[in-house]
């Protein structure tokens, strides 16, 4: 058993045989055989040694005359571990003994030796382990071959441990068997956080060298509350844990019975809480939730899982599926947000050097204009069938709106001449997350129905911090006096240009920040979907004196600490048991 | 250098190397180690303080994690039992794997 500290991310817990995915998407599949099949598996292992052995030589001769004799000896010193007998009967005398797949002890033991160089404190020694790691990937891509399972096909449940996941990986998750998500990178906002509280799973991130530590098959325990993994937990532990699910999962039913309550405060102000989604079938989640609608629609999933960028029909589909849901309630769709690090920087030939400073998000769309063509005519379309609106992400100044809106009116004039109906009066807004057009929101507001507030990108980009850099990642925070200012200046911008307004980063989804949001005027806020009763459960809790109390206070302090452990007490008081 | 013993049936030959290396007995000279060993029948085994490991695997002699200063037993048993410990001890003490000692290294 092996406890890792992390990051909790999305609350819950889950206990579930690990599935580890590198960065090639391998899987290491069921580790259990019967003991008639050893004999099999053994020669599995005998033959993945020498194909392994034949691919390397092959290499080598394509590369030709190699000058450097460091990617000589590379290659020769994985020649040598190939041809070792010894290395060869550890792991097939442990596929006899443990009667576990060739796959398992391959990884296994490579593991293990790769841990025993990592511990070595000499540092040119104990570099070796990436040496262990390449030969591992070797044996694995023999035996797994053309077999690679995919990781949308799976069959039982498991906990899914990664370096890292992309947003093109977690795409392709079947939501039925994946039960709980660790990383060995990430923070608060990265990717894999933001899709585990989407999916209502629990995640840990920032857990530092846990894909070293486990290996594919294991039992792990994802303690998103606490933001613990434990590897190969004894039964007492799991006993300990399944209580302890037991009773989280109380807390949430007693959350889930205010749904059918009104978001109002004690005093009576009412509060929109809506949901953020990604995929048509959690529009679903959002009403189960109590959310009123839908507040970001995040439409680049659309292109991540799947080969072929998706047709006009694609798109149309998946809105119509949303908004059935919702019939007569907000559907905000947000166009494409491709860019940074969502899909278009593996297709790039060259990719950009700071693609988060490059062409991403709405400057992508306007560089790509049948695309983005292709997208809004689809919405215009769907318009019809609720209540829809349309949002654009990542707009950096006034030029670049005027042009969005001018490229809509064209898609208008298409689906006029093409006879097709649409709402004439589509409200139209953009996403306020950049410190420019924040510091510009009385301007932009006069062109706009709407703003909503992306704080995750608008924190970013004001602090100069990557979010999913886990060296400076403790310097990216909602609660930091400079974030704070701009938001409450894009608050005030809005409220005088008579627009509405709402709030749908990350930060939203957070129970200490709520006061905060309500207390500085907010009155519309949208959120990962499991959190509504929570973040609901706050706001008929409090009365809008407490609010505005708390940020008369929180403006006169000057330092990100002070305010985020002011926040967090006054929170505790009203919701103990979020913490 | 010493003959323990001499049978008709087994050779056994013994000495003691110490690593000169700066960067001791990482991927590359561990390479070379068995590379050499292989080129004989006998086995070789090869033991610091706490582990006895076989001389021939790379994966073995590798996990000895043995840095400069380093103190070796080898044992060699078998018909070539004498020549492979000749060429291993001329390897380790007297070519120390064409690599540079801590003192060679500071005149560079």
């Amino acid at each position: 058993m092996e406890i890792k500290k992390g990051i909790a991310v999305s609350p819950g817990v889950a206990i579930a045989k690990s599935l580890i995915i590198d960065s090639e998407d391998y899987r290491i599949p069921q580790r259990s055989i019967k003991p008639s099949q050893r004999m099999t598996e053994i020669q599995r292992v005998r033959n993945a040694f020498k194909d392994a052995t034949g691919e390397l030589i092959q290499l080598e001769k394509e590369q030709g005359d190699i000058e450097q004799r460091k990617i000589k000896d590379i290659f020769a010193v994985h020649l040598r571990f190939l041809h070792d007998r010894r290395l060869r009967k550890r792991i097939t005398d442990l596929v006899y003994s443990e009667s576990v797949t060739a796959e398992y002890a391959v990884s296994t033991t490579m593991r293990e030796i790769a841990s025993h160089f990592t511990k070595v404190k000499d540092a040119y020694i104990s570099e070796r382990a990436a040496d262990i790691y390449d030969i591992e990937r070797r044996l694995l891509k023999q035996l797994l071959g053309s077999k690679r399972e995919d990781i949308g096909h799976l069959t039982e449940e498991v906990t899914i441990v990664a370096r890292e996941l992309s947003p093109t990986q977690t795409a392709g998750f079947n939501k039925e068997f994946v039960k709980g998500l660790a990383t060995d990178a990430g923070g608060r906002t990265s990717h894999t956080a933001i899709v585990a509280r989407s999916l209502g799973i629990p995640a840990v991130v920032a857990l530092e060298d846990l894909t070293e530590s486990v290996r594919g098959g294991d039992t792990v325990i994802i303690d998103g509350n606490r933001g613990i993994v434990i590897v190969n937990p004894d039964s007492e532990t799991i006993r300990q844990y399944e209580e302890y699910s037991h009773e989280f999962l109380e807390l949430e039913h007693k959350l889930d019975a205010i749904k059918e309550k009104p978001a109002v405060t004690r005093d009576g102000v009412r509060i929109t809480l809506l949901g953020n989604i990604e995929f048509p079938d959690e529009a679903e989640l959002v009403l189960q939730k109590g959310g009123e609608g839908i507040g970001l629609y995040r439409t680049e999933f659309l292109y991540l899982n799947r080969e072929s960028e998706p047709t006009e029909e694609d798109h149309y589909q998946a809105y119509a599926e949303t908004i059935s849901v919702f019939k007569h309630r907000p559907v905000t769709i947000r166009t494409v947000d491709l860019g940074a690090d969502k899909y278009t920087q593996s297709k790039r030939f060259a990719p950009e050097p700071n693609p988060f400073l490059g062409l991403r998000s709405i400057r992508f769309c306007l560089q790509n204009l049948m695309m983005f063509k292709t997208q809004l005519h689809a919405i215009l379309r769907a318009s019809v069938l609720g209540e829809v609106k349309i949002m654009f992400p990542l707009v950096t100044n006034i030029q670049e709106m005027m042009q969005a809106k001018m490229i809509l009116r064209d898609v208008m004039e298409d689906l006029d001449e093409e006879s097709i109906a649409y709402n004439k009066n589509i409200q139209i807004g953009i996403m306020i997350e950049t410190p420019s057009a924040a510091l510009m929101a009385s301007t932009l507001a006069r062109d706009v129905d709407f703003f909503s507030i992306g704080t995750n990108d608008l924190i970013q980009y004001t602090l100069a911090v990557d979010r999913g850099n886990e060296l400076v990642s403790t310097l990216y925070s909602s609660a930091d006096p400079a974030v704070l200012r701009l938001i409450r200046t894009v608050i005030q911008d809005a409220h005088k240009a008579q627009i509405d307004l709402s709030v749908c980063g990350e930060m939203a989804s957070e129970p200490v920040y709520i006061m905060l949001l309500i207390g500085m005027g907010v009155r519309t806020i949208s959120l990962a979907p499991p959190m509504i009763p929570e973040i609901k459960q706050i706001v008929r809790s409090v009365t809008m004196e407490d609010c505005n109390n708390l940020v008369r206070k929180i403006l006169g302090m000057n330092s990100e600490r002070q305010i985020s452990s002011f926040l967090r007490d006054a929170t505790r008081k009203i919701l103990p048991e979020a913490f | 250098m010493q003959a323990e013993e001499n049978t008709l049936e087994k050779v056994v030959f013994e000495t003691s190397v110490e690593i000169k290396n700066a960067d001791g007995l990482h991927m590359r000279p561990a390479m070379q180690f068995v590379d050499v060993a292989n080129k004989f029948e006998c086995d070789i085994t090869v033991s610091n303080k706490a582990n006895s490991v076989d001389g021939k695997s790379i994966m073995q002699m590798s996990m000895l994690a043995a840095t400069c200063g380093t103190k070796l037993k080898i044992k060699a048993e078998g018909v070539d039992a004498q020549q492979a410990i000749n060429a291993l001890r001329e390897l380790v003490e007297e070519e120390h794997f064409d690599e540079p000692t801590p003192s060679e290294q500071k005149k560079r």
